[in-house]
């Protein structure tokens, strides 16, 4: 395949990529920015929403649209009730320390992993996307008989992939209608403004951080959810997210939503290009040089501005 | 004096024990040493200065790392290639220490958590040196110090007491010095610290670089030990367990890592025999701590029992 | 002048919190400053001794330009810094405490003799074994005080020190002032006018950023502005 072609299946794979990364990211980001805790567990709650929703896919039967769809519904909600257990039962406890939050989830994180490996085992195991239509994209090359349309082998996608791309877009949408426009975000926003202020005014910041914990675990549980039928689940599938969801939110700006999202579709992206170019290992080594670096001497991220 | 005679005498014990123990755990109490040795530069760092560092897995395999590939690619013996790796993980730990003193709390957690991440993608990376995720097992003459068979399960113990013991005896020195008495009180009050007029940001990275050095000692002194380097001891869970260890023993106590060392490496040994998930054990030694004893297992003993203790 | 403040500015975004601000303090004087709250002067000792970093101007003590030295470095020349926010080491002992700012300059047993003769000098020779953060609030700033006075400093930089006191203690911290002004220089911000009536050489008074006025305790209250901007406040009175 030429590059032109080989560029335009990066770029949609990336935008795969991007799609879920954002969701992943946005979860994290929306647990930092409201709680300012860092949950190192967060990967684990995407790892186990791939895991749940193997086991429902597989519980239901008939059509594999029937056993998505209720993974897609059941396991965020499941890994949501989860996540609010914990920060009921543990974070809360400790009263949000950051360090110590930090300890802790890292703590859970072995505990859900290791509980995962233990009744799910270390198999990987696929989903059945509901619908998968193969999509040929053609392409445009100037031949003898001047311009003319090519069908060049292996360029195509799924109508999965797209719908993953679009789904993710209705999620973020969503997202964003909650924060700005419903009560639980206005709370949620003041709490992240100003917790004593948010205290003083009666809002029941335990119960916001508890249903900010949830949300934020709930958003990586369907993103695996939905990326699932692509990727296989398993036990070890959260290291990954983890890392690039890490760096999506340090170079969005910790804690900014829209710069998570703008920075996720970047990440995405240029992953799917760069390791066109680089082994993928090389590309991980530059990306967390390079969150290390933007933290080090940019901490307000790429696009964030500096806080006053 | 109490405190020098307490230090003194679990050397003295550990002493003692080579001759009397079975060969069974004759061998995990080598291990551990070595292993305690990591956690008590940890130490230095978290329990003494304040400063959690999620990469300490990176200064371990910085030593490792240094010694092995010195006697693999240049034929260097034990003594020369331990010193090769203990002074990589000083240059590791002062460079990083010169871009991570920069952020201070959560975002120095993630920044050393990230560099350490870098550093084992590099090892994966550069596989044709390093033989990558499978690792290599030490040539016998990289396990051979001044005549000494190192491989030898009596001379291996008594190598693991020997470095035990150092580390111990400076961690001991160190705490009760100015030097160390000044990183206690970074640790309490920063800024208080800064203006008595100490320059605290040299303060740090002497402890940061003092703290790598002594992981990057026991990272080498493991891998000659137990013959075998591989990108697993560079991976994030070795950055977890020194943590894990000194949040068990008891943070800022110069015996505390030790102890958490060795009741967390035959907690995992035990359980090891009735399942493979044994990180679980981990983790939920992890969780039950930061709830329920933040001070370890030494800091519930200073405050109810011995104020003094170092 | 043993300090010399020269056109000292600080805006903080869009705030402008000390403007322009000349100040000389010769040897051996107890200065204190004077203001309402917001006036800037915790900021303006922040930027002389190097806790803030100033937008704009200089400091010159003790004949040499510190202006871009960092806080420890200046420190180190010979100022000492007690927060107005009592921030003594809570948790470890109040010898320890004094011990961190005596062993910067002295070692072993002299640094030992030092801390013993501050702790006894404001009256905590008793309790050198307590923790700090079991001690009393008043003992406390004390505390703080003994910190300043171990380093044997050649300007001591007092914030708001009889905050929170009882008036039987600031009797006492009075005449500890008065016997510390013989051997050093002192600046005090201080909310208390019978305390710097009592001890102040001279006075400077701060307001929205700008000194107001400068002079004798009798000349500042006999100053017209000064009654207007600050005398007549509630503050003064009770304060």
């Amino acid at each position: 395949m030429d590059l032109g072609p080989y560029l335009v299946l990066a770029t949609l794979e990336g935008a795969v990529t991007a799609a879920v990364l954002a969701l992943t990211a946005v979860g994290l980001s929306l647990v930092f920015g409201v709680m300012r805790v860092v949950n190192i567990a967060h990967g684990e709650f995407f790892m186990l929403g791939a895991v749940l929703a193997w086991w429902i896919a597989t519980s239901v039967g008939g059509h594999p649209a029937f056993g998505f769809g209720a993974a897609l519904i059941m396991a965020p909600l499941i890994v949501g009730a989860l996540a609010m257990a914990a920060d009921m039962t543990i974070l809360k406890r400790l009263d949000y320390d950051p360090e110590r939050t930090i300890v802790a989830t890292i703590g859970l994180l072995y505990i859900i992993q290791q509980l995962t490996l233990m009744g799910y085992g270390p198999e990987a195991r696929p989903v059945e996307a509901p619908f998968n239509t193969r999509l040929a994209i053609p392409w445009f090359e100037h031949g003898l008989e001047g311009w003319q349309m090519i069908w060049p082998w292996g360029l195509g996608t799924t109508s999965y992939k797209l719908a993953v791309i679009g789904a993710a877009v209705v999620i973020l949408c969503g997202v964003w209608a909650v924060m700005a426009r419903t009560r639980l975000g206005l709370v949620m926003r003041a709490t992240q403004a100003d917790r004593e202020m948010a205290l003083a005014f009666g809002i029941p910041v335990e119960r916001v951080y508890a249903i900010t914990f949830g949300l934020g675990a709930g958003l990586a549980a369907l993103a695996a959810v939905l990326i699932v039928p692509i990727q296989q689940a398993h036990y070890l599938m959260g290291a990954d997210p983890l890392l690039l969801s890490f760096i999506v939110v340090i170079i969005g700006g910790l804690g900014s939503l829209p710069g998570t999202v703008l920075a996720a579709v970047l990440i995405g992206l240029s992953d799917g290009i760069i390791s066109v170019f680089f082994s993928p290992t090389l590309a991980k080594i530059i990306a967390t040089l390079l969150v290390a670096l933007v933290l080090v001497f940019r901490p307000q991220g790429l696009f964030g501005k500096r806080a006053a | 004096m109490k405190a020098l005679v307490l230090h003194l005498g679990l050397l003295a014990v550990l002493l003692a024990l080579h001759f009397v123990l079975p060969a069974y755990h004759h061998g995990n109490l080598a291990r551990i040493m070595v292993l305690a040795s990591f956690a008590m530069g940890y130490n230095i760092l978290f329990g003494y200065t304040g400063l959690l560092s999620l990469g300490h897995a990176l200064f371990f395999a910085a030593g490792m790392y240094g010694m092995g590939l010195s006697v693999q690619h240049l034929g260097l013996s034990a003594g020369p290639a331990l010193l090769l790796g203990v002074l990589s993980g000083a240059v590791v730990s002062g460079a990083l220490a010169l871009l991570a003193l920069r952020t201070s709390g959560v975002a120095f957690m993630i920044v050393t958590l990230m560099f350490a991440q870098a550093g084992y993608l590099t090892i994966l990376h550069f596989s044709e040196w390093t033989r990558g995720d499978e690792g290599f097992v030490l040539a016998l003459a990289g396990r051979m110090a001044w005549g000494v068979d190192l491989s030898d399960p009596n001379a291996r113990y008594i190598a693991a007491l020997m470095l035990f013991g150092i580390c111990l005896m400076l961690s001991l020195w160190l705490v009760r010095a100015p030097f160390g008495r000044v990183l206690v009180a970074i640790r309490e009050n920063e800024e208080r610290v800064r203006m008595l007029g100490y320059d605290t940001f040299a303060h740090k990275l002497a402890a940061l670089t003092i703290s790598g050095t002594m992981a990057a000692a026991a990272g080498a002194a493991y891998g000659i030990l137990f013959g075998y380097v591989g990108a697993s001891f560079a991976a994030v869970q070795y950055s977890i367990l020194p943590l894990l260890y000194v949040l068990l023993g008891g943070a800022g106590t110069v015996l505390g890592p030790f102890i958490g060392t060795l009741f967390m490496f035959y907690l995992i040994d035990l359980s090891s025999g009735i399942t493979t998930a044994y990180m679980l054990i981990a983790g939920i030694a992890l969780v039950l701590l930061t709830l329920f004893a933040p001070q370890g297992i030494m800091g519930e003993l200073r405050r109810r029992l011995w104020k003094g203790l170092p | 002048m043993l300090l010399s403040v020269k056109g000292l500015s600080k805006r903080f975004d869009g705030l402008h919190a000390v403007k322009s601000v000349d100040l000389d303090l010769p040897e051996g004087e107890i200065r204190a400053l004077i203001g309402p709250n917001g006036a800037g002067k915790t900021t303006l000792v922040g930027m002389i001794s190097g806790r803030i970093t100033a937008s704009a101007g200089s400091v010159i003590f003790d004949g040499e330009d510190i202006t871009r030295l960092p806080a420890h470095r200046r420190i180190a020349r010979g100022m000492a810094y007690t927060f107005q926010i009592t921030s003594v080491f809570a948790r470890l002992s109040v010898a320890e405490n004094v011990g961190l700012a005596a062993r910067r300059h002295l070692h072993g047993a002299k640094a030992r003799k030092a801390v013993a003769e501050a702790l006894d000098r404001v009256g905590l020779g008793a309790r050198a074994e307590q923790e700090a953060g079991d001690l009393a609030y008043g003992h406390q700033r004390l505390l703080e005080l003994a910190m300043g006075i171990v380093q044997h400093p050649r300007l001591l930089i007092l914030d708001e020190p009889t905050q929170g006191l009882s008036e039987g203690e600031i009797e006492a911290f009075q005449s500890l002032i008065r016997n510390l002004a013989q051997e050093t220089t002192i600046l005090l911000i201080e909310h208390n006018m019978r305390v710097v009536m009592a001890l102040a050489d001279r006075i400077t008074v701060l307001d929205a950023g700008r000194v107001l006025a400068e002079g004798t305790p009798e000349e500042i209250h006999a100053n017209a502005a000064v009654q207007a901007a600050y005398l007549g406040g509630g503050d003064a009175q009770t304060g």
